[in-house]
């Protein structure tokens, strides 16, 4: 399929599925739960492109996304900050925070990569980790936009395309998905994806060969935060009330290596499939059990994908077909020798 | 701002001692990372696990922190092997892209930080002894025995570890399979087996590095990340297979740390170790690019 | 971008290149020139700095000492993958093939990274597929071009690993010990494809042990020894050079 038909494709598969279950669900609860699966197809989806795609394993997508949701309360608040100084602006639209949480992120990513990345993979791991403290530790000292005790945010009272606002919010993170999903397709195919497989095969053969292995990685790491960055904005809107404790949850990190590593990692298909799988279970499960409990299965299941079938469920089935098909030729020479 | 040199010199002091303590929570990541080259970002689990230890013999049965610690260590031992085990297995065997020995450590870093809410909550836990309160005092030196005792225990931890790893026969197998784990195939002796104990030595210091934490400050299950930024900053910074260069980065960091606690508050503590961490890296001691 | 046509200085040349690694002293005032057209072999004991000196030229490693220029232009500063564009290609010792693309994209890699990457004329799509083929060709490989190199046999992985490197259409070949392990029939494959190579119009700088497979080649050898150059010269003068007989021969 054609990137173009595939962009195209995945639009309308989108846009069905919003304007069907605008109409089906009348339970607001549907869009609450879906608009978090949806995050995580666009957290997981960011990841794998520098995780799966490339070989550099990103343990720090909290902070990432957190960015994006507090460069919202940012933009929300400019308003009546520039008023005190008798500058009038609009109140910024959430597309348009969406997009500047996307470039915040995007820059942090690229700052962390160009310190780390030109050193070995572990290393990049490492301050990755390190980086979601730091951040956390800058916001929680940061009044202006609620320090530890958090911050209230008001949605605006009319939703833009009608219905309520969380399904104005379920429809954006709809639209994030779709384009994420489409720029993971388009770098699976195009000359840069195989760039990257090559530094996750072996960089240093790859630049042998010619490939600019940290000018590609430092697309990867900028793309992937910016994704991250775009998924997170829309946040401080979803919750209303943002603090640092629930922000920087250890259940993004998690879930955005666990998503990719169980559903598969080489390619876009996989952590759509884990973000739907564990996304659901997960909305499904709170309800029942404990949130802890709730993540501790995703770690354990996580650790256990990683032992036992690191290609997660699409490499299982692409191995079944593989022994399929090679016992099928198998018999067809049996047959032919008889 | 006007700065007291007495608020300075004891900030210093406690940074020193604080430092003494950081070198023994690193002692294991240079073992593993520095010497073995086992990226086991899941080691402040295991610290946090002797800190529980430690809570939960010392609140039922009134035992001595640090005895709970000496005591744990032959437990925490043979997990580390056991971990080594399932690492090697798993992961080194199969020649696996090193993605998936980091997600391993991570899964086992998240599922213990879990597992530690779920058993014991989010409350901040501490353990009671003769010194965890009181405070010797040296002039105008203030130094508090919470951070003293510890301090004194972990360089003799440090220096025993050393000891052992320079004279006895295992200790300086480890040392070679660190610089070449070829010529120990050679020697005849199995590569395997000794990065096992040293992996398990390197597990087996987080009982007492756990029980030391927990006697500085009170603890809950979230601290371990902290520690992250920290103790690979000063596995790096001390040049990954020295002791002796540890304890320098450790004091190092644990006195700019407690300067910049004391003068603009404890919340930014955390962030100096990843400043220090960026800093070296960007600086880039030679054998760390593309080792 | 290449130097101004027509220079007739020589391909490549080494100048008092040293390569430390801490304490201890890998290479030490090297100097070497290599005229375009030329087959050099390149011998010396295991440890002698064989591979440290690609590594160096190449750009993988960084030489604290001495210059390094290509075709005039001096490569100071230049990383590895813009010495690769420049026309300077190496096959690995130990051959590392991307093991999770067939051959075919494991070709298609440097063909795009260099060749789509130099100024001027690009290959369309057609063009990169319909090259790739070729080459695998050239090394006898174009059946299994769908295939993992998992798959390979070790000889075909060493021609998997030469065909990558002619990819980037070169000017320079450091072949690195492509013929370690290998038997006799199978040297005489790869040397075959060598000198195809070099009648081509590549350079080539054979690195190896095979002391038939280097004397046969070579126009010119040049032998290394504890980091240092003891010899340069016809092959049949510096085999009978004395220091070289105590240093290395008895291979």
């Amino acid at each position: 399929m054609r990137i173009g038909v595939f962009w195209l494709v995945a639009a309308a598969v989108g846009l069905a599925v919003v304007v069907l279950t605008r109409f089906y669900f009348t339970n607001e609860y549907f869009f609450f739960a879906a608009y978090v699966v949806l995050q995580y197809i666009v957290l997981s989806t960011a990841w794998n492109i520098l995780g799966g795609y490339t070989g550099y394993i990103n343990f720090g997508t909290g902070a990432f996304f957190a960015i994006g949701a507090y460069s919202s309360v940012v933009l929300h608040k400019m308003p009546a900050l520039l008023k005190t100084f008798d500058v009038v602006i609009p109140a910024i639209p959430l597309p348009v925070m969406i997009l500047v949480g996307g470039v915040v992120s995007g820059i942090v990513g690229l700052g962390t990569g160009y310190l780390t990345l030109r050193l070995r993979g572990v290393f990049f791991a490492i301050a990755t980790l390190a980086l979601a403290v730091v951040v956390q530790t800058l916001i929680v000292n940061w009044d202006f936009v609620g320090g530890s005790r958090g911050i209230y945010m008001i949605r605006p009272p009319k939703a833009p395309l009608g219905g309520s606002y969380i399904q104005y919010l379920y429809t954006l993170m709809m639209v994030l998905s779709v384009i994420s999903v489409g720029i993971a397709r388009w770098i699976e195919r195009s000359r840069l994806g195989l760039g990257f497989a090559a530094i996750r095969d072996d960089e240093l053969a790859a630049e042998a060969g010619g490939v600019p292995t940290l000018r590609l990685k430092l697309i990867a790491t900028t793309l992937s935060g910016a994704l991250m960055g775009m998924a997170g904005a829309p946040l401080p809107y979803y919750v209303t009330y943002l603090e640092p404790a629930s922000t920087f949850n250890l259940a993004y990190a998690v879930n955005s290596v666990a998503m990719p590593v169980i559903g598969g990692m080489t390619s876009w298909v996989g952590p759509v499939l884990g973000a739907i799988l564990l996304g659901t279970i997960q909305q499904l499960a709170t309800v029942t059990i404990s949130s802890a409990l709730n993540l501790l299965i995703v770690g354990l299941l996580l650790i256990a994908f990683v032992i036992i079938a690191p290609n997660g469920i699409v490499g299982l089935v692409q191995a079944r077909r593989r022994r399929r098909a090679a016992a099928g030729e198998a018999r067809a020479e049996q047959r032919a020798a008889a | 701002m006007a700065v007291s040199l007495d608020l300075l010199i004891n900030a210093i002091v406690a940074g020193v001692l604080l430092g003494g303590f950081y070198a023994a929570v690193s002692v294991g990541i240079t073992i593993s990372f520095g010497m073995l080259d086992i990226a086991n970002i899941a080691q402040p689990a295991f610290i946090l696990l002797g800190s529980y230890a430690a809570y939960m013999f010392n609140s039922s049965l009134g035992l001595d922190p640090i005895l709970v610690g000496i005591v744990m260590l032959p437990v925490f031992y043979v997990i580390g092997m056991a971990v080594y085990r399932l690492y090697y297995y798993s992961f080194e065997l199969r020649g696996e892209q090193a993605i998936q020995g980091l997600a391993f450590f991570f899964g086992l870093l998240f599922v213990a930080e879990v597992s530690l809410v779920l058993i014991f909550g989010v409350d901040y836990r501490f353990v009671e002894a003769p010194y965890t309160e009181g405070s010797l005092h040296l002039g105008t030196l203030n130094l508090p025995l919470r951070m003293l005792i510890p301090f004194v225990f972990s360089l003799i931890m440090i220096a025993l570890l050393q000891l052992y790893l320079t004279r006895s026969f295992i200790g300086r197998a480890i040392l070679a399979v660190s610089q070449d784990g070829l010529a120990l195939q050679l020697m005849a002796a199995s590569p395997i087996r000794i990065k096992q104990i040293a992996f398990g030595i390197s597990v087996a210091t987080c009982s007492l590095a756990g029980t030391f934490l927990i006697i500085i400050q009170p603890i809950e299950p979230s601290i371990g990340r902290d520690y992250i930024g920290r103790i690979f900053a000063i596995c790096v910074l001390g040049g990954m297979t020295s002791f002796p260069g540890m304890v320098v980065a450790a004091m190092l960091i644990g006195i700019v740390e407690s300067i910049t606690a004391t003068f603009y508050g404890p919340s930014w503590a955390p962030a100096v170790a990843f400043g220090f961490l960026l800093v070296t890296l960007a600086v880039r001691p030679a054998g760390l690019a593309g080792r | 971008m290449n130097a101004a046509p027509g220079s007739d200085g020589p391909l490549l040349a080494v100048s008092a290149l040293g390569k430390r690694f801490g304490g201890f002293v890998a290479l030490e005032n090297i100097d070497l020139t290599i005229a375009a057209g030329e087959r050099v072999g390149l011998i010396g004991p295991n440890g002698s700095g064989k591979s440290t000196l690609v590594n160096c030229l190449c750009g993988t490693l960084h030489n604290e000492t001495g210059t390094v220029a290509f075709d005039g232009r001096p490569l100071d500063g230049l990383i590895a993958h813009e010495r690769t564009r420049l026309g300077l290609a190496r096959s690995f010792q130990l051959p590392k093939p991307f093991h999770s693309l067939n051959l075919i994209d494991n070709i298609r890699v440097p063909l795009l990274y260099t060749v789509n990457a130099r100024p001027g004329h690009h290959l369309s799509d057609a063009q990169v597929e319909a090259r790739c083929r070729e080459l695998l060709h050239d090394v006898a490989l174009a059946d299994k071009a769908r295939r993992l190199p998992r798959d390979l046999t070790q000889v075909e992985m060493r021609k998997l690993e030469l065909a990558r490197a002619v990819a980037t259409q070169p000017r320079l070949l450091f072949a690195d010990e492509a013929m370690a392990g290998l038997s006799p029939s199978e040297v005489e494959e790869i040397i075959a494809v060598l000198l195809r190579l070099n009648e081509q119009g590549i350079t080539i700088v054979l690195i190896e042990h095979i002391m038939r497979a280097v004397m046969s080649f070579s126009t010119r050898l040049v032998v290394l020894v504890a980091g240092q150059k003891i010899a340069d010269g016809m092959p049949q003068e510096v085999v009978r050079n004395p220091e070289v007989e105590k240093a290395y021969l008895g291979e």
